[in-house]
């Protein structure tokens, strides 16, 4: 698969928490964006992968508003947080095989306001459906509901074997802030210190609600194109160097999974280092999931970028930052700049700092760079990206 | 229905999850075991992940384990979970392997990974008792 597929277009709604706009309408404007960035037609499309977490919007909408004559492929994904980068493994593999040249991948949704707000659908009434499973079964009960909760348990196991801290943890929330106030799209520009984030509310000890991320409305899409198109985009174009997905043993709870530190980035990062024939730590720059801050250490272990037990080190002396080793989340991630399109924001981030798109987050080199997606408690997908 | 005192969520048995329950109910930790391999399984499932037999009995097991991880809850996500702030939600290590969720009937700040720890029920109705651990050995 490797150098046969490009990302030639990214498209992203405003961010915001009261857009007035439906899923669907938010969905079909990035999903126009993305088109249009790639210099290409609706009709030129032929494939899509919607993600799961993009609720109420299925091939049919896409075909039906804009009129696609013959769509080649679609698939829909259901690993959470993993999906939006999930997709550019199915999208590459579509037109590496000759199947689509140009697959659309989306996620997004009113997550305010909307169908989407997960935290609130999970926990307020906790669906049958959820309760039916064996995992949830054996976990609402106890008063384990929410994200933050599970995240939780792995992020004090760490801290338990390393030693962690919860002002390391800040330190993760202080640069992404950092990095969100340079950001025309961001929703979050008030400055933030290490003080702000001690004494934030503690809501799921270790996290505080400075170590969350924000709930918004917005969608966010990318085209992937066969890598022999590359010379008529109308921008420089992206390519997939390496990309892998990987699945943690016990999907359905970390409650049961034996060791909380092995999760799908443990056998995607390897596969995806692989197909590039990069070494972790020839990377310029980090594009890393992060409903929680604990998700940037712990991600940065897991791939092997940074050895076990010394990433917290590393982003309290200023590791992750604009001017560090490895800067991370030039947006501000979902920490700091939106969250409702299965992390599809980070991968446009990762394509405008390779193109120089990046306004006043621009990094002097950013290839080759990684963008990981992370759900459902340990799915993963790892991309690497180059120019 | 009774709006000032929200209903925590509570586990609906079925097929699968029944002799687990219903042993709880008993006071009671049972957990599935392969009857080909012998491995016991948690949660329980249809088929044995390790080496694909389908026969089950359920074994009582010691109730005694260690804390593996835990979480100090102080936001409730469900109202029915208002009254117990702060809460400790914790994964078990049992004594024979498997890991669970439950909770471990201290504050937060009392607990530590490590810690030795012993199921203890709560009877919630007549259907339902649910597998807590408290200190190993408290009065
Ligand atoms: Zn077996």
């Amino acid at each position: 698969m490797k150098g046969k597929a490009i990302i030639s277009g990214i498209g992203e709604t405003e961010y915001s928490r009261n857009s007035g706009l439906s899923d669907k309408a938010l969905q079909l404007q990035a999903i126009q964006r993305a088109i249009a960035d790639a210099g290409l037609k609706p009709q030129d499309i032929d494939g899509f992968i919607p993600s799961a977490v993009a609720p109420n919007l299925y091939y049919e909408d896409l075909v039906e508003n804009f009129g696609i004559p013959d769509l080649k492929y679609t698939a829909t994904l259901h690993y959470g947080g993993a999906s939006g980068t999930g997709g550019l493994h199915s999208a590459t593999m579509a037109v590496a095989s000759g199947v689509a040249r140009h697959v659309v991948v989306m996620a997004g949704r009113n997550g305010v306001t909307g169908s989407g707000n997960i935290s609130r659908n999970l926990a307020v009434t906790p669906p049958k459906a959820i309760l039916d499973q064996a995992s949830r079964q054996f976990e609402a009960p106890f008063g384990a509901l929410v994200p933050m909760q599970f995240y939780g348990l792995i992020a004090r196991r760490h801290m338990h074997m390393y030693g962690t801290t919860s002002r390391q943890l800040g330190a993760v929330a202080v640069t992404m802030r950092s990095h969100a106030m340079l950001n025309p799209k961001a929703l979050m520009k008030k400055p933030i210190t290490l003080d702000d984030h001690q004494n934030s509310k503690l809501l799921a000890d270790p996290f505080r609600l400075l170590d969350c991320c924000i709930e918004s409305d917005g969608a966010a899409a990318y085209v992937v194109s066969a890598a022999d198109v590359a010379r008529d985009l109308p921008k420089k174009a992206v390519h997939v160097l390496g990309i892998a997905e990987g699945h943690p043993p016990s999907p359905y709870s970390i409650a049961t999974r034996n060791d909380l530190m092995v999760t799908g980035a443990t056998q995607a990062g390897p596969r995806a280092f692989k197909m590039a024939g990069l070494k972790a730590q020839e990377l310029r720059a980090a594009f890393l999931y992060d409903p929680f801050t604990f998700m940037v250490i712990f991600q940065l272990e897991v791939l092997g970028i940074i050895p076990w037990g010394e990433a917290a080190a590393f982003v309290e002396s200023g590791g992750i930052g604009l001017k560090g080793k490895l800067p991370v989340n030039t947006h501000g991630g979902l920490h700091s700049q939106a969250h409702s399109m299965s992390g599809i924001n980070h991968l446009c981030e990762a394509v405008k700092q390779l193109r120089g798109e990046a306004g006043p987050a621009q990094l002097a080199q950013a290839a080759p760079c990684i963008v990981t997606g992370f759900g459902d408690f340990g799915d993963s997908a790892v991309a690497l990206l180059g120019t | 229905m009774n709006d000032l005192l929200p209903l925590k969520p509570l586990p609906e048995p079925n097929d699968l999850t029944r002799p687990f329950w219903e042993a709880c109910r008993r006071h009671e930790l049972r957990i599935q075991r392969c009857l080909s391999c012998g491995r016991l399984i948690h949660y329980p499932k249809i088929i044995c992940p390790y080496d694909h037999g389908t026969e089950f009995d359920w074994v009582r097991v010691s109730g005694r384990g260690t804390v593996y991880s835990f979480v100090g809850a102080y936001r409730a996500f469900h109202p029915g979970f208002q009254p117990d702030l702060p809460y400790t939600i914790a994964i078990v290590e049992l004594e024979e392997g498997p890991h669970m969720m439950t909770n471990v009937m201290l504050p937060p700040a009392e607990v530590e990974i490590g810690m030795k720890v012993e199921v203890a029920f709560e009877d919630i109705n007549e259907q339902i008792s649910l597998p807590k651990f408290r200190p190993a050995g408290a009065p």
